[in-house]
């Protein structure tokens, strides 16, 4: 089970919950705005994944599911 | 309707559950309000901001349900089941436990649209959100009420102290929050820039584009905007 | 605006032809070949002349299929040309405004279309009342003609079904193709690709399609040119008499900066370009000579990028204000020793993070700007210029949202 993480730039409103959540895949610009890697995520990351898109306020930042 | 443990157990678990929940109403209301106003420089402050709004609400929903069943079971207060959900069916103290039920409906609406919040509209969610603004009066009020009633331990030196602070912090709260334009949600908010450092385009425009002449060109160009963006650190 | 005369070919987009007799005789009817223009139009590798480049042909297909799943579509023709140094397709509406409407007649029989809409930019006089004329001599009430204010953004295929829908204008995820125009799925394209569509539906896939490329900024005879793909970059900077070009900007603002040497080995075709690091864009092309001060234009047109952004995404509304205000601060020679290093950290950090373009624009013009002009940043950094202000890049004040 993977999956892919993806940020709608426009929903997003900067609140940086993500990059605190998951590190390994999300970090800030300059001005507080997630840049996010967009390779397949699995494994334990998954799960950390998934938390760091619930907890968005704005839901800005979604676990795209996949098979791969 | 038997107590739910006996003698007056009941009456005392209802007014301190009450007094915990609307502590705890307090503190989601304003972590809330706080994080939307971005209070708190690094992001670690308010990712646990966050995570703690929503932790405190459940918490406060939990001690509202044993406010609310301790004060349906208790033998004095003869508050019915329906009272407690709809506001002015109650034969005792109707305003006051009206307004108590009206706390009740609003807040159960906020938290049921949040944990539900994956499958429905953002904007929906948060048109639903913002009835917390009345929530937190609506409980206020309840809670001080006047009479006997609810109003019980309004007077004493403990309740004061607690709903004074409690107020006191939501009101700091909804002051900081309309004190900053909020640079948190659409960056639109921000303000348009003003002040000049580079010329404006000369008016003689030989060699110029397709468009000269036709468009009125930017006055003025650039500089600091009163508004600093944040940093990620 | 004037316009260059060059030799005609066999088929040609500026033939001057803006009443219907004229276009007849110059061109022929258009004939209704319906959904056979799709295959056409991709053996024609006919692509979109509003800046990206995307193939029409799958564009067509994309649109084509929701028809068939019975779903009414929609085509627009885009003609509201935001780039400010682009005028070819003010120039085409002008004067072969039924050239486009062949094209938009073309592309709504091959995807079915129930409703054709002309957008072109408000107030522009001479486009609109071309337009109002063709359509008055087409005798065809069908099509709609909305004008969109005027804003770089607008032009951009989301914002513009968000305008036709009576919306502000900002730029969305939803793909037109898609969900589009009241919800259904919706071509937009360029009016030029449009007219090029109607080349080849009228002389077939092996027609020469000539392109339209607009130049500006330091040269004698600015205008908007037809040329053939392949053109050398150099004959096309000769005819509009550019006069010792120091550098080209090539795609207009969303383009990227050529040093001359490099520009002027340059032909007009994709591989050319791509080897180059730059690409048609819109076709709009400018010189910045050796008298003229280009720092002043790339802190203007910077400005004009933090202007033009929709506020919608965090990294397009503060990068493209922040790297303004320091392409400002080299101009100005303020105590910024950083403002180049982070010009080029802040391009790379913008590219592709907004819901549309415009941040990779602000970032490819501001990028290649100052390393192409790097010395003469560093002039301005040591509070010098020796070069006058000439004015040469337009900066049009962006209508605001409301």
């Amino acid at each position: 089970m993977t999956g892919r993480l993806r940020v709608d730039p426009i929903d997003c409103a900067g609140h940086g919950i993500c990059a605190e959540l998951l590190p390994e895949r999300v970090t800030l610009d300059d001005w507080g705005y997630p840049i996010v890697d967009g390779r397949p995520i699995d494994g334990e990351l998954l799960a950390h994944a998934k938390r760091a898109a619930a907890a968005c306020p704005a839901l800005a930042l979604r676990l795209e599911r996949g098979r791969e | 309707m038997t107590s739910l443990i006996g003698t007056n157990a009941d009456w005392y678990l209802m007014r301190a559950s009450g007094v915990v929940a609307f502590v705890l109403l307090t503190c989601t209301a304003a972590l809330g309000v706080a994080n939307l106003a971005r209070v708190g420089r690094r992001p670690s402050t308010r990712t646990v901001a966050t995570l703690v709004h929503r932790n405190a609400s459940l918490l406060a929903v939990t001690f509202l349900l044993l406010h609310v069943l301790t004060a349906i079971s208790d033998r004095y207060v003869h508050v019915p089941l329906l009272a407690a959900v709809v506001p002015g069916v109650s034969g005792y103290d109707s305003l006051w436990v009206g307004l108590g039920a009206a706390s009740v409906d609003l807040m159960a609406a906020v938290v049921a649209t949040s944990l539900l919040r994956a499958r429905m509209r953002h904007r929906s969610w948060q048109l639903v959100h913002w009835l917390a603004y009345l929530s937190w009066p609506t409980a206020f009020i309840h809670a001080i009420g006047s009479g006997s009633g609810t109003g019980t331990d309004t007077g004493t030196l403990w309740s004061t102290a607690v709903y004074g602070c409690c107020a006191v912090v939501f009101a700091a709260a909804v002051v900081l929050r309309l004190g900053r334009r909020p640079t948190v949600g659409t960056p639109r908010a921000r303000p348009a820039v003003a002040g000049s450092t580079v010329p404006t385009r000369p008016a003689s425009l030989a060699g110029a584009g397709p468009a000269a002449g036709r468009l009125p060109e930017l006055a003025t160009v650039g500089s600091a905007s009163t508004l600093t963006p944040r940093r990620s650190s | 605006m004037t316009l260059i005369d060059i030799p005609r070919t066999v088929a040609q987009l500026l033939a001057p032809a803006p009443d219907l007799a004229t276009h007849l005789a110059v061109h022929g009817p258009t004939p209704a070949i319906g959904t056979a223009l799709i295959p056409a139009a991709h053996a024609a590798d006919v692509r979109g002349r509003g800046g990206a480049g995307f193939p029409t042909a799958r564009k067509l297909a994309a649109v084509a299929a929701a028809a068939a799943g019975r779903r009414a579509t929609v085509v627009v023709a885009n003609g509201t040309e935001g780039e400010p140094l682009s005028g070819k397709d003010k120039a085409l509406l002008t004067l072969s405004p039924h050239l486009v409407l062949d094209g938009l007649d073309a592309a709504a029989g091959a995807v079915g279309a129930t409703r054709r809409i002309v957008c072109i930019e408000r107030g522009n006089r001479a486009v609109g009342a071309a337009v109002a004329a063709a359509l008055a001599e087409r005798g065809d009430p069908g099509v709609e003609v909305v004008t969109t204010p005027r804003r770089y953004v607008a032009g951009q295929e989301t914002a513009l079904v968000d305008l036709i829908d009576g919306g502000a204008g900002r730029p969305t995820l939803r793909r037109p193709s898609e969900r589009g125009v009241g919800g259904r799925a919706t071509l937009v394209d360029n009016v030029e690709t449009l007219a090029h569509l109607a080349l080849v539906a009228r002389h077939g896939p092996e027609v020469a399609l000539p392109a339209l490329v607009t130049v500006g900024g330091a040269v004698t005879r600015p205008g908007v040119q037809e040329v053939a793909t392949g053109e050398p970059l150099a004959a096309v900077l000769d005819r509009a008499g550019a006069r010792r070009p120091r550098a080209v900007l090539v795609g207009g603002y969303s383009g990227r900066w050529v040093p001359a040497a490099t520009a002027l080995r340059l032909r007009l075709d994709p591989a050319s370009l791509a080897a180059a690091g730059t690409g048609m864009g819109c076709g709009a092309i400018a010189v910045v000579d050796d008298d003229s001060c280009a720092v002043v234009e790339l802190a203007r047109v910077a400005e004009w990028f933090a202007r033009s952004s929709a506020g919608q995404c965090g990294a397009c509304t503060w990068g493209l204000r922040d790297m303004a205000d320091a392409t400002g601060a080299v101009h100005a020679g303020t105590r910024a020793p950083a403002a180049p290093a982070d010009i080029r950290r802040w391009a790379a950090m913008v590219r592709g993070r907004g819901a549309c373009k415009l941040p990779d624009g602000a970032a490819g013009f501001l990028g290649s700007g100052i390393d192409v002009f790097a010395e003469e940043a560093a002039e301005h950094q040591a509070g010098r210029c020796r070069r006058a202000d000439a004015g040469l890049l337009p900066v049009p004040t962006p209508e605001a949202f409301r």
